[in-house]
């Protein structure tokens, strides 16, 4: 365990665990440098640490500890129903919970790749179809609640798994439409995806949810919740479309022929034979992605859907609690986090598992 | 349009890619179990010509007919001659997110409704018959080269086809995996299957061919029995060919 030992690259040293950690801190100017950055990184953290933790007040206390400075987690203890489930009746508050926990039941069981078919579509038909019901009741002797009532996080779960599931289907008909031979079903694939792209998502989302019924006959009522999810859904196929149309441009073309010479019709060749291989292929940006509409779900606000951000920010409001809006968005910020750090997980996983088939 | 017909008829064939004349009127039958050998310098228009055969390639005119159907716009014909014309690729074109024994079964399934465990039962006979079975659960990209393009043969086999296309099987092999491949391929003859095969390896043509052609700037220039064939050519050009590969 010599220091002397020096025959090592120095570009090495931070790999090597067994260097003498004093080498590995302090080796070279520029480790040095960093090791001496996250010191005073850490240390400037210090004050926040003590804010979130040691100064804070814990779910339990009350408005008047509050007072003292720290964090006020009491506060978001008193308001989690409110921040998780927005308006919905407190009564049938047991609902909008079993909609969340079939969310993520069914989202666990579509994980592994070899449930992966037409029965989980149907699962997931079922599912929806369940969730809709749970949620706006009239039927099965539940009580109806209006989709102005929903909220918070059944809400935002809803609209990213459906705007990314209902996306995905009209992305994979863009982007064929796109690349195919068809000069018509290209050049409006195109427009499509490049219209959608280059408007910003707030544009559409007060499009559909305010210019929209303007425009449409004074029967037509479709609801607002419909009309921000069909948003959603246009903005995330335009997106999803590109991902494919990558994953499609990066295949070997002699896929498609064997798979032809084999006598397999278009279809069932575009979606057992191209498709998993093509999406195989841009499990990174697929991940960016469905990243990305989670958060634009946050977008839903403007429009006046009561999501988990209107939520926590109608619950600073209340006079009881001394300004607690920045521990509100905190606790709203972590639920976001935890559910894109486990997409980010899961698609790692993912790609393990391609590399681990492709090669020997 | 009889049973009797020749497996594979062609008149008068032209193929242009753009302003390129890639086939000029190629005339060209296989009968029921023949075995046609097609070599020919590179851009001479015999892949083309393979590919015409299952559709691969469009033709702009002329007249294809595979066991007695005619290759033309109708789109049930199409499905009708590809399960007749089983094909081998140069670059195997296994699909790669699939086992082996999959990319066996699948295609079953998925062109003529095959229950799932009739499929494997098939695949698996076919993978035997190439003596691949105990890789039959590895992803092709396991597996060697000479095996892949093994493999593609059970795939293609799988569907009984009446005649089976190689279009250059051995041409990405490395040196010591052509021999495996070929030899499937010398079984696959011993057997009775009508076979067009585009290569290079004039000893297979010599060994199996009942008839060698000879292709040029998408003309057949030359067209014998590999006897014929590689003892006296007719025209300069195969000749000269056969000089350059042989020497």
């Amino acid at each position: 365990m010599a220091i002397g030992e020096t025959n090592v690259p120095l570009t090495a040293l931070p790999l090597k665990p067994k260097q003498p950690w004093m080498k590995l801190f302090f080796g070279d100017v520029f480790s040095s440098f960093l090791t001496i950055l996250s010191i005073l990184i850490v240390i400037s953290l210090l004050p926040g640490l003590n804010w979130a933790l040691f100064n804070a007040t814990w779910p339990g206390g009350t408005p008047e500890a509050c007072r003292d400075g720290g964090a006020c987690w009491a506060f978001v203890g008193a308001k989690s129903r409110l921040i998780l489930f927005g308006l919905y009746p407190p009564e049938h508050q047991w609902r909008a919970t079993l909609v969340i926990v079939l969310i993520i039941a069914m989202v666990l069981a579509s994980l592994s790749p070899r449930m992966w078919g037409n029965k989980l579509i149907m699962l997931w038909g079922a599912g929806i179809a369940l969730m809709l019901i749970l949620m706006g009741g009239g039927l099965l002797g539940l009580d109806t609640v209006p989709t102005s009532k929903w909220g918070g996080l059944p809400v935002v779960l809803m609209l990213a798994v459906l705007s990314l599931g209902m996306g995905f289907p009209i992305a994979v008909l863009l982007a064929l439409g796109r690349r195919g031979s068809l000069p018509v079903a290209r050049a409006v694939c195109t427009f499509i995806i490049e219209l959608v792209r280059g408007l910003p998502l707030v544009g559409l989302l007060f499009v559909a949810a305010i210019l929209l019924p303007l425009f449409l006959p004074p029967d037509w009522t479709i609801d607002k919740l419909g009309r921000t999810l069909a948003a959603l859904t246009i903005f995330s196929s335009a997106y999803l479309a590109e991902v494919v149309r990558g994953g499609l441009q990066g295949l070997d073309k002699g896929q498609g022929e064997a798979a032809q010479a084999l006598g397999i019709p278009y279809w069932k060749v575009i979606w057992h034979i191209i498709l998993p291989q093509a999406i195989q292929n841009v499990i990174p940006p697929l991940t960016n992605t469905a990243i990305v509409m989670v958060k634009n779900t946050s977008l839903v606000l403007i429009v006046g859907i009561f999501d988990m951000l209107s939520a926590a920010r109608s619950a600073a409001t209340d006079p009881t609690w001394p300004a607690p809006s920045t521990e509100g968005y905190l606790f709203v910020a972590l639920i976001y986090f935890a559910i894109c750090v486990s997409i980010s997980i899961y698609a790692r996983h993912l790609e393990n598992g391609v590399r681990a088939r492709s090669h020997s | 349009m009889t049973p009797q017909s020749n497996a594979i008829e062609v008149r008068a064939l032209n193929k242009f890619y753009g302003e390129f004349h890639a086939l000029k009127s190629i005339g060209f039958q296989v009968e029921q179990g023949e075995r046609v050998v097609i070599c020919g310098p590179s851009g001479s228009g015999k892949s083309t010509l393979i590919r015409c055969l299952n559709r691969l390639e469009i033709h702009q005119s002329g007249f294809v007919s595979v066991q007695g159907i005619e290759l033309g716009d109708d789109l049930r014909n199409l499905d009708a001659v590809r399960r007749e014309a089983g094909m081998v690729f140069q670059h195997f074109n296994l699909f790669p997110h699939i086992t082996v024994l999959q990319n066996c079964s699948l295609p079953q399934t998925l062109s003529r409704g095959t229950k799932r465990n009739d499929a494997e039962t098939k695949a698996r006979e076919m993978l035997s018959r190439v003596h691949i079975l105990d890789q039959a659960d590895k992803f092709p990209g396991q597996l060697s080269g000479g095996q892949q393009q093994r493999v593609a043969i059970a795939r293609a086999l799988c569907m009984e086809p009446k005649i089976m296309l190689f279009d250059e099987p051995t041409s990405a092999l490395d040196p010591e995996m052509i021999r495996e491949v070929l030899e499937t391929m010398i079984d696959l003859a011993t057997g009775g299957m009508t076979m067009v095969v585009v290569t290079h390896e004039m000893g297979f043509a010599r060994e199996v061919a009942d008839r060698v052609v000879y292709m040029e700037a998408g003309e057949i220039v030359e067209s014998a029995p590999p006897a014929t064939f590689f003892k006296t050519q007719k025209d300069q050009r195969t000749k000269r060919f056969l000089s350059r590969i042989l020497s």
